[in-house]
């Protein structure tokens, strides 16, 4: 019982190779066996839950997909093949959700990335009252996406703050649109909300990459005589590799699921302009009760999350 | 070693106690609806509403203190916005309470879907509104002690100006009087737009509010034949003649495709001339502008005034294992005294003449008699067909799509296809 005091995986390395490790071996084993053990009790109720709130619901999901369960429904559910399918792929509403969340994406995704980096590079210097800034960036993140969306709610009306900003400071000049409630603004304004509300939190992605670059190759480069702009190039952006990544992937799947600011500002509308997947299918589940449609699309986007995800996977990965 | 055993055995502990907790919990919850024969739970949408909330309270108060009580009733309130949801997830875990309250026109839907029993009260129900009477198939699912009434509000001064004869239960505004009275409101240039339909209500409020103008053109949500088929009565004629004109009222600049968000403090702060509301803003309303107010009736659009029948009503689930003491509570809540005090609190219309008699607002010659007699002119209910949640969503996005400037005849069209889908695949809704 003595060898526990080492460590041991230096212990099992040397111990593998030396020819007199037999009288080892038998120590060995109940140890390797315990603290496999311990570790999977580590695990256990992380993954229990997990199986359970998770994966569980997520394979019956599958299953419900093809049937034609209800919500409310004393009939029996009965097995319906792809017809969810069939009519999922056939409704221009789906079709118009899809268009919605890829417009969202494809904005927000470099926009709101873009910003965060900025945010990060300016407050990633040491003057007074950094952390002042640091907290100023980070506080629309703590605040409850539902919460950010009633107030900007108020804020886009006819004659809400942002509609009296632009007239006060064009002379009168700029009468606002009403920005919900115009197929043509309604998405744009959502995306600006979002955008505003979530940078923050990738900020302090980008930031924590930033630090992680040495500052002497910072230094290095400074000697070569390297202007900001060949620092920025070719230190920075290819010391935040991973970070990059990490942000892309994240603010991908996140702006694929776009739900909340929706339900609460405009409930998919006007004319479908801003309606969503997740949003079709929370109407579908619980506001029509159709849960079996409901999962059908639930189970569309965990496909298309899954395609993107893996590429983008693909096109970021190590090319050595 | 110790050590590790310690911790391997701390954490399997905890395991086993959490796992043991939630089947705790499961059980916990199903045992309080199959014990408790001399308790009974109550659900109630009121946890919003305090005044009413208390006034049912008091119900159940004196109900458990009377020495006739069959069981004791225990209140559990809800938020409005999540009361359906709640029941519905109670409903497929086998947990509902004895006694919940229902916005009427989903009745039939839970009576359909075997929440509800019918039921068998001591207490007449025949000289009820008849819009506070759920039935279904031929059985009584569920009775509220009220109803609510949709109608006109305006200024006195404001009609004078502009020269318009408020409109009366004898004679209601028809559609040309009503288009004049709004060309004529729009010259008096005080208000952006003379008109405040609610358009920035959203759920339940669009088929409310606007289903009965549909039913007014003649058109209607379902062909209430069999209720197997929206085609002909969403789409029909009528239907796009009432989507035109109603989208009209917002192309003419009589009313904004996104009211504020509280209409009724709109029309007080003097933002609109005409405000289309429900008999709930009755009281707030006279109590600033006095006698200034008036109501009137809504417009006849060919077919009558129309407005929509049933408000919130309390049935017993199928599920209740003292279904007698559930009925013998209802009963006793349906007193004219009980009706009077939660309608007195809630602002709705009184379900009886003997409760409104209680009532001086509501006894004759009160100011709010004339909500009684539009429930009793021109109530219609909503669909009583199982399929009117689906439908409600249907007509309510084909609304604000119709506002947001979409063609009519294709928003019903796209409406009638997806009712008539989910009709077909629910078997007809057939019991």
């Amino acid at each position: 019982m003595t060898t526990t005091q080492l460590p041991p995986n230096p212990g099992r390395r040397v111990a593998a190779p030396a020819p007199a490790a037999p009288p080892s071996k038998p120590h060995r084993r109940p140890r390797y066996l315990r603290e496999q053990l311990s570790g999977w009790a580590m695990i256990a109720p992380a993954a229990a839950l997990l199986l359970l709130f998770v994966f569980l619901p997520a394979i019956l999901g599958f299953g419900l997909a093809f049937t034609n369960a209800r919500l409310v429904s004393p009939r029996p559910v009965e097995f319906v093949g792809t017809d969810n399918f069939v009519r999922l792929f056939t409704d221009p509403t789906f079709w118009r959700a899809l268009l919605n969340v890829s417009y969202f994406a494809v904005v927000v995704v470099p926009v709101q990335s873009g910003l965060a980096l900025a945010m990060a590079l300016l407050i990633n210097k040491k003057f007074r009252g950094v952390n002042f800034f640091r907290t100023l960036y980070f506080l629309p993140v703590v605040t409850s996406m539902v919460v950010v969306s009633l107030l900007w709610l108020f804020m886009y009306r006819k004659d809400g703050l942002i509609n009296e900003f632009l007239s006060a400071a064009s002379f009168g000049l700029i009468d606002g649109p009403d920005w919900l409630n115009d197929p043509a603004t309604a998405m744009p304004a959502i995306i600006i909300l979002s955008i505003w509300q979530a940078a923050g939190f990738h900020m302090i992605i980008w930031l924590a990459g930033l630090q992680s670059i040495s500052g002497e190759l910072y230094e290095a480069a400074q000697l070569d005589g390297a202007s900001r702009w060949h620092q920025f190039r070719y230190v920075t952006w290819p010391g935040l590799k991973h970070t990059r990544t990490l942000i892309m992937v994240t603010i991908t799947i996140q702006a694929l699921g776009l739900f909340d600011q929706v339900s609460v500002m405009t409930q998919g509308g006007p004319l479908d302009s801003t309606t969503t997947i997740i949003f079709e299918a929370v109407r579908s589940g619980f506001k029509q009760q159709e849960t079996s449609y409901a999962s059908a699309i639930s189970l569309v986007f965990f496909v298309l999350v899954l395609l993107i995800s893996a590429v983008q996977r693909y096109l970021t990965r190590e090319k050595d | 070693m110790n050590k590790k055993l310690t911790r391997i055995l701390a954490t399997s502990i905890a395991a086993a106690a959490l796992t043991s907790a939630l089947a705790g919990c499961g059980k916990g919850s199903s045992s309080a609806t199959t014990e408790g024969s001399t308790e009974i739970t109550m659900w109630t949408h009121a946890a919003g509403n305090p005044a009413e909330l208390a006034a049912t309270q008091s119900i159940v108060d004196s109900y458990n203190k009377s020495s006739g009580a069959k069981a004791q009733i225990k209140v559990q309130a809800f938020p409005q916005e999540s009361y359906n949801d709640s029941v519905v997830g109670a409903a497929s875990a086998g947990n509902l309470p004895c006694i919940v309250d229902i916005d009427g026109p989903n009745v039939p839907n839970w009576a359909w879907a075997e929440y509800l029993t019918p039921l068998k009260l001591s207490a007449d129900l025949s000289k009820n509104l008849p819009s506070t009477v759920a039935t279904w198939e031929g059985e009584t699912y569920a009775v509220g002690y009220g109803d609510v009434a949709l109608s006109m509000f305006a200024r006195k001064s404001d009609l004078a100006e502009a020269g318009i004869r408020a409109a009366t239960i004898e004679k209601p505004w028809t559609k040309e009087e009503f288009q004049d009275a709004l060309t004529k409101l729009k010259a008096l240039g005080k208000w952006d737009y003379p008109l405040d339909m609610g358009t920035a209500g959203t759920g339940e409020w669009l088929p409310y509010a606007y289903s009965p103008f549909l039913q007014s053109f003649g058109g209607d949500l379902i062909d209430r034949e069999d209720y197997q088929s929206a085609d002909g009565a969403l789409n029909g004629d009528n239907a796009v003649e009432w989507a035109k004109w109603f989208r009209g009222l917002a192309d003419q600049g009589f009313m904004a495709t996104k009211s504020g968000k509280d209409s009724t403090q709109d029309f007080l702060n003097n933002k609109s001339g005409l405000l289309y509301t429900g008999s709930w803003a009755g009281d707030k309303a006279r109590e600033t502008l006095g006698d200034e107010l008036v109501v009137m009736p809504t417009v006849d659009l060919g077919n009558g005034p129309k407005i929509g029948g049933a408000s919130w009503q309390w049935g017993v689930t199928s599920g209740c294992n003292n279904t007698d003491a559930a009925m013998d509570y209802l009963s006793y809540s349906l007193k004219p005294e009980n009706v009077a005090a939660v309608i007195k609190a809630t602002g709705g219309i009184p379900a009886t003449d003997e409760a409104a008699a209680l009532i001086p607002a509501f006894a004759e010659g009160g100011a709010n008699r004339i909500f009684m007699e539009f429930s009793r002119e021109y109530a219609v209910l909503r669909p009583e067909t199982p399929a009117y949640p689906f439908i409600a969503t249907e007509y309510g996005k084909a609304v604000q799509d119709i506002l947001a400037g979409a063609d009519p005849k294709a928003a019903l069209d796209k409406a009638v296809k997806a009712i008539d889908a989910n009709i077909k695949s629910n078997g007809g809704y057939k019991s």
